[in-house]
């Protein structure tokens, strides 16, 4: 039973309930700051330790806010994880910091970490809502990551370009050229590139759900059986 | 809702999107010919290649959405939506350069809205905005007009060459020059009649070239008219208000001052845009008194975009400016029913 509940937590937090593909929340960040594989993963980081810290905190006291003030408190807890988060990166990997800039204090304002702290630790034991708030996190990053990868090589034509700013100088290699020569499509590192594949990954996992569930739909209803008379009125015209 | 049916005999209109889109194809000739005896056979190129895969982008997304390909591969839309991007495009720009830009017209600003009729968004003009933001380095290059760099338009094998990648660049530089609205922008300290003497580039009152190509737009434009495929108060409002504009700013003589009038109409895209941009069907407002008011807007945009902005062009963006706008005029516009207050309330 109570694993159970992990699975569905893990389940929701990644797919099915998607903070950034089918929640939409925190679209400021995301689409911001998901030009390049390295930025996306520096504010993903971020955001996961947040909202693992601050759905903690929630959730443990929970019980002893008053329930009219609990949006100020929840903030507080926020912003000051935040804070945190935001002094470690600037004493452990400065540049990626700097490149951040305004939008990693800005994880406070972010609606999905006051969205959890609200819908979900306010009500759940900590154990879980620390698991919660880890895997909304995760689902947040790993969206950041795949936008930020798929504007980096359609716009730049390159991955993992300037990961020495997260992972030391050695990182600096890491850069791939999978196009080698490439025309800068700057479309997709600009404004609206960002709004473009967002929504054709949103699209994507709509169409990944919609297959599966007609997968399913297939597999638990057996075929209909000879000699049916049901006739069908819709399909396709022309 | 029940639809009243008046009863027989109907008389079937001829007009149809087919018929519609065939008369545009036909009256973008003239303007086709001068670009290509002006400029070379590098819009031609641009057109036999946009066309196939503009048809071939739209046959595959039609199939994908379960929808009948060959009805609406026969409407000649996405020929014209091709025909009008290959026509905006530099001469012989790279192919992939084309590629890009009819499936970003093709795929995204038409299909991805829902098809033909639905798309909010002019779907050649998104094409060439997304080509113009990201590549602005090859949307600029422009063919020198008439031979005025090297003595001689491109043919139909060197435009082929240039649209493959195949030309030195030492040969390419050759053949583009800047055009007449850029020079007017760089050099604002000198005056108009300077400018005219110093450029090849400037014709008799618009551009070399493209006076040409602007008077074949014009005609093909009026035909359109006199076919009535569109009303005259989009074309009308844009003309009206750029000269407008023009006539308010210039003073005779400074490039600071923008172009003449004469100039500002008889050079870019003026009269692609009025005629055969501005007077889409389906992105322009649905009223008569919408489309002068929006056809005015884009006018003034055109001129405030050409005089400030920094885009060598700005039909384009005026035209999706105004495409956003659309819905907005079409509301602002209705007329007053009799016994309602203004907007629909009661009085």
């Amino acid at each position: 039973m109570n694993d159970d509940r992990y699975a569905q937590v893990l389940r929701d937090g990644l797919w099915r309930n998607n903070g950034a593909l089918v929640q939409l929340l925190g679209l400021c960040p995301l689409l911001a700051v998901s030009g390049s594989v390295v930025n996306a993963l520096g504010m993903g980081l971020a955001t996961i330790v947040v909202l693992a810290t601050t759905s903690t905190l929630v959730a443990s006291v929970r019980n002893t806010v008053p329930n009219a003030i609990r949006l100020p408190v929840f903030v507080l807890i926020i912003a000051s994880s935040v804070t945190v988060v935001e002094l470690l990166m600037q004493a452990l990997a400065y540049g990626m910091y700097e490149v951040l800039g305004i939008f990693l204090p800005l994880i406070t304002t972010n609606c999905l970490v006051l969205g959890r702290a609200e819908a979900f630790a306010s009500r759940n034991p900590v154990a879980i809502s620390a698991f919660e708030g880890m895997m909304m996190g995760s689902g947040f990053a790993a969206t950041l990551i795949v936008l930020g990868a798929l504007r980096e090589l359609f716009g730049n034509g390159t991955l993992f370009a300037g990961m020495d700013l997260l992972f030391g100088p050695a990182a600096a290699a890491w850069e791939v050229r999978p196009f080698g020569e490439y025309k800068h499509f700057l479309l997709a590192v600009l404004p609206p590139g960002a709004f473009i594949f967002t929504g054709l990954l949103i699209a994507a996992k709509n169409g990944i759900d919609a297959r599966l569930q007609e997968r399913r739909a297939r597999a638990a209803a057996p075929a209909a059986p000879p000699g049916s008379k049901r006739v069908r009125v819709t399909g396709h015209i022309g | 809702m029940t639809l009243p049916r008046p009863s027989s005999p109907h008389l079937h209109g001829p007009a149809s999107t087919a018929r519609t889109m065939r008369d545009v194809v036909l009256a973008s000739a003239p303007g086709l010919i001068a670009l290509t005896v002006c400029f070379g056979w590098g819009t031609l190129v641009n057109l036999l290649w946009a066309v196939p895969l503009a048809l071939g982008c739209e046959a595959a997304i039609l199939h994908a959405r379960d929808l009948p390909v060959r009805r609406a591969l026969g409407d000649c839309s996405a020929l014209v939506t091709a025909l009008l991007l290959a026509i905006a495009l530099p001469p012989a720009a790279p192919w992939w350069l084309v590629a890009i830009g009819t499936l970003a017209a093709i795929g995204f600003a038409k299909h991805l809205y829902g098809g033909l009729g639905q798309n909010p968004f002019n779907p050649a003009m998104i094409g060439y905005v997304v080509l113009l933001i990201s590549f602005p380095l090859e949307m600029t290059r422009w063919i020198a007009p008439l031979g005025a760099a090297s003595g001689a338009v491109p043919g139909p094998l060197e435009a082929l060459r240039g649209a493959l990648g195949l030309l030195e660049p030492a040969r390419l530089d050759a053949l583009t020059m800047a055009t007449p609205l850029d020079l007017l922008r760089q050099n604002q300290t000198l005056l108009v009649a300077e400018l005219w003497r110093g450029n090849p580039q400037f014709g008799r009152f618009g551009g070399t070239g493209w006076e040409w190509v602007n008077a074949g737009f014009l005609a093909g434009g009026l035909y359109l008219l006199w076919r009535r495929v569109f009303t005259w108060h989009a074309p009308a409002g844009m003309l009206g208000a750029l000269v407008l504009m023009a006539t308010l700013f210039y003073d005779g003589g400074s490039a600071a001052s923008g172009g003449s009038p004469l100039f500002h109409l008889f050079t870019g895209a003026t009269m692609l845009g009025a005629f055969f941009i501005v007077t889409d069907p389906v992105t322009a407002p649905a009223s008569t008194r919408g489309r002068l008011l929006a056809g005015a807007l884009v006018g003034v945009l055109v001129y405030l975009i050409r005089r400030w902005g920094n885009y060598p062009d700005a039909v384009a963006f005026s035209v999706l400016l105004m495409n956003f706008a659309a819905p907005l005029i079409d509301h602002l516009v209705q007329p007053r029913v009799y016994g309602h207050g203004s907007g629909g309330r009661a009085p």
